[in-house]
């Protein structure tokens, strides 16, 4: 399959954006300067990338804890992010979400998601108002390897069956949750979520070609009222399960290893299919990414904290309740 | 021994699996080397082996019912629900199954579950991390409710909890794991309903459960260089609740606030200013005042959630008007 440069162009772009604003997410939350837990998302970039290539706002996505790569792949705007990563007014949550309840509706993202398993009932019931309204949209939930056991994911797995939603699981097996190694082989997430009766595959996360050929074939299927897809991505958590978590449970050696040949960016400007940019156009990209992510730090700092009395705003729409 | 609540929570199941081998942990990592993010099973897996310490994948439902199950069945199982905010995953097995066998099985079942959880706010990390909850949980009939608020009563309670045959669900507040103080050695147990006075007083009744019962200490330091003598009562556990402490204390001191981090409507204020008025009506001198959160989620902001939680100044503007009136 050919992808045509415009695409490859925003394929390494997107990728590149996730990486280095999270790296710089790092060093400034290292530094104090921003609040709450955050979970890194690299090595996974080629997986949300891919995923969201093909989509529109008119698609959606419901997203988990570690949801910035979702987040940028889906088209949230870099300044918006950063003041709800740090809890600023302007943020695209108003500040209240956070990264771990990032959302962003115009962009079809539904929001990451602080409970393990919470997307894809959701995604399942955006996938139904797209088949219900008929125009075409597909929805699509991201699911750790450790959120592939809960109780919803199950659900929602048959209930896509059962309804023949446009809808795709998107699973990012890292092998890892929080501490703990998975003790599902490769491979056995696809194999489950083929059991409820759609089609499912394994595909290596870190190539991005591979990834976006799968996640084509099931956004055209969903498009195409063909029902649902799981695609499980085998990817490698690079980081520690959240900022701050030194994985001193992990094989020092073996992660080495991992983290080199599953570095989806390198991966990708190797790839023949990728030969079409070129080094000054890859310049270009990266001195403008790291220019956007200078600049929304700089917006970021000077902005406002919410002022107290937003911590009333928006429980209800319309209540003719006291709040406090 | 001065140890923190992490520590003391610890050692309790350390002591319990010892003493026990029906007592079994099971929970998300709690298995790992580090015994969960708080470290709060630390060298119990090395200890009691994987067979009693067993990880979980990341199924509240399961987790929580197959501890339901197991102690239906002989064991006495000590499941970790990470965050009570989770309970959203799982409430069926704690609320129609859990805490009615006994009652709809007329009375053939023992279940001697306990459910540790964490709660409250303080953390940042918003509104699916920050929860309190207990008011919801101490609503079922057939549960019963811990919250400690220092680490001997941790301790005391937990040993309780373990050896109770009816189940109970363990509340400890995240933001209180690392507070210190002195805890009885060896075997220590604290019978359930019963409030622990912390600081006595004259003027006022504050009470408190959890955090709360910390900022009403600290609110009674405050105000007690005003010249203002606050008791101090610190419920223990909400089910079942030390009803007569509360009102032999209003009945010295004709005066009442309560503190409580849950949201306003049917929160623990809500059911002791119930309590105050149907019971110690004769005694009150003024309203009885409710310090809690809003009515609404917790935002993940910082300054808001600062603004969010009860704190001492709240406390004492609230004793300060109610001794006004
Ligand atoms: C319902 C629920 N249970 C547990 C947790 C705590 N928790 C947060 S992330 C996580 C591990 C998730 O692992 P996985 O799904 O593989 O995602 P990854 O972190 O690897 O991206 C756990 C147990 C939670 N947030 N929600
Ligand atoms: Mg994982």
């Amino acid at each position: 399959m050919d992808v045509p440069t415009r695409k490859l162009k925003t394929a390494y772009r997107l990728m590149k954006t996730i990486r280095e604003f999270e790296e710089r997410m790092r060093s400034e939350y290292q530094q104090g300067k921003l609040p709450g837990f955050i979970h890194i998302y690299r090595n996974q970039e080629a997986v949300a990338v891919a995923a969201c290539l093909d989509m529109t706002n008119e698609d959606y996505i419901a997203s988990t804890h570690r949801g910035h790569g979702h987040c940028i792949a889906k088209g949230c705007e870099i300044e918006a992010m950063l003041l709800e990563l740090a809890c600023k007014e302007d943020g695209l949550c108003n500040g209240k979400g956070g990264s771990m309840h990032i959302a962003d509706m115009s962009k079809g993202m539904l929001g990451a998601n602080a409970i393990v398993g919470g997307g894809p009932p959701i995604a399942a019931g955006a996938a139904l108002t797209a088949k219900t309204l008929g125009n075409g949209a597909v929805s699509m939930a991201f699911i750790g390897d450790g959120a592939s056991d809960q109780g919803t994911v199950a659900e929602s797995l048959n209930l896509a069956v059962v309804l023949q939603l446009p809808m795709i699981f998107m699973y990012e097996n890292n092998r890892y949750a929080e501490f703990t190694k998975s003790p599902k082989p490769d491979g056995r997430i696809a194999e489950r979520a083929g059991a409820f009766g759609m089609p499912a595959e394994v595909v290596d996360g870190s190539d991005f070609f591979a990834m976006y050929d799968a996640c084509q074939q099931a956004i055209t299927r969903g498009r195409e009222g063909g029902g649902p897809t799981a695609i499980e991505a085998v990817c490698n958590r690079y980081y520690g399960h959240f900022e701050g978590d030194p994985q001193a449970y992990r094989d020092q050696d073996e992660l080495a290893q991992e983290r080199a040949v599953s570095d989806p960016i390198p991966r990708f400007l190797a790839d023949p299919r990728a030969a079409a940019l070129s080094a000054e156009s890859i310049a270009e990209i990266d001195a403008a990414i790291l220019s956007e992510i200078d600049r929304g730090f700089e917006v970021t700092y000077a902005a406002a904290d919410p002022t107290p009395d937003k911590l009333y705003t928006d429980v209800y729409i319309h209540y003719e309740g006291r709040l406090r | 021994m001065k140890m923190s609540i992490r520590e003391a929570i610890n050692q309790t199941l350390h002591q319990e699996m010892a003493r026990d081998e029906r007592v079994i942990v099971l929970g998300e990592d709690v298995a790992s080397d580090q015994g969960g993010v708080y470290g709060i099973t630390e060298g119990l897996p090395a200890k009691f082996g994987v067979h009693r310490v067993i990880d979980t994948p990341i199924t509240e439902s399961a987790i929580v019912g197959a501890a339901g199950g197991a102690a239906l069945t002989g064991l006495r199982p000590v499941a970790e629900l990470m965050f009570v905010d989770f309970l959203g995953v799982c409430l069926d097995q704690i609320l129609n199954q859990i805490a009615k066998f006994r009652y709809m099985f007329g009375g053939q079942a023992r279940t001697p579950v306990v459910i540790r959880t964490m709660i409250g706010a303080g953390t940042g990390t918003g509104p699916q991390h920050s929860q309190i909850l207990y008011p919801l949980l101490a609503a079922i009939p057939g549960i019963k409710v811990v919250t400690p608020a220092n680490a001997a009563d941790a301790k005391g309670l937990l040993t309780t909890a373990i050896r109770d045959d009816d189940p109970v669900i363990f509340c400890e507040h995240k933001a209180l794991y690392m507070d210190e103080c002195e805890v009885p050695e060896g075997e220590y147990l604290l019978p359930f309903g019963q409030a622990r006075t912390a600081v006595q007083g004259s003027d006022i009744t504050i009470v408190g459960m959890s955090r709360t019962a910390v900022i009403a200490e600290q609110a009674a330091a405050q105000l007690a260089q005003k010249g203002v003598s606050a008791e101090v009562i610190d419920l223990r556990t909400l089910s079942p609740l030390d009803e007569s402490t509360i009102l032999e204390s209003l009945a010295k001191t004709g005066r009442l606030v309560v503190v409580d981090e849950s949201n306003p409507y049917c929160s623990m204020a809500s059911e002791i200013a119930g309590l105050a008025v149907e019971q110690g009506f004769d005694t009150l001198d003024a309203p009885v005042k409710r310090i809690t959160s809003p009515h609404t989620p917790v935002p993940a902001t910082p300054c808001l959630e600062a603004e969010y939680v009860p704190n001492v100044a709240r406390v004492v503007t609230a004793v300060e008007e109610t001794l006004a009136y």
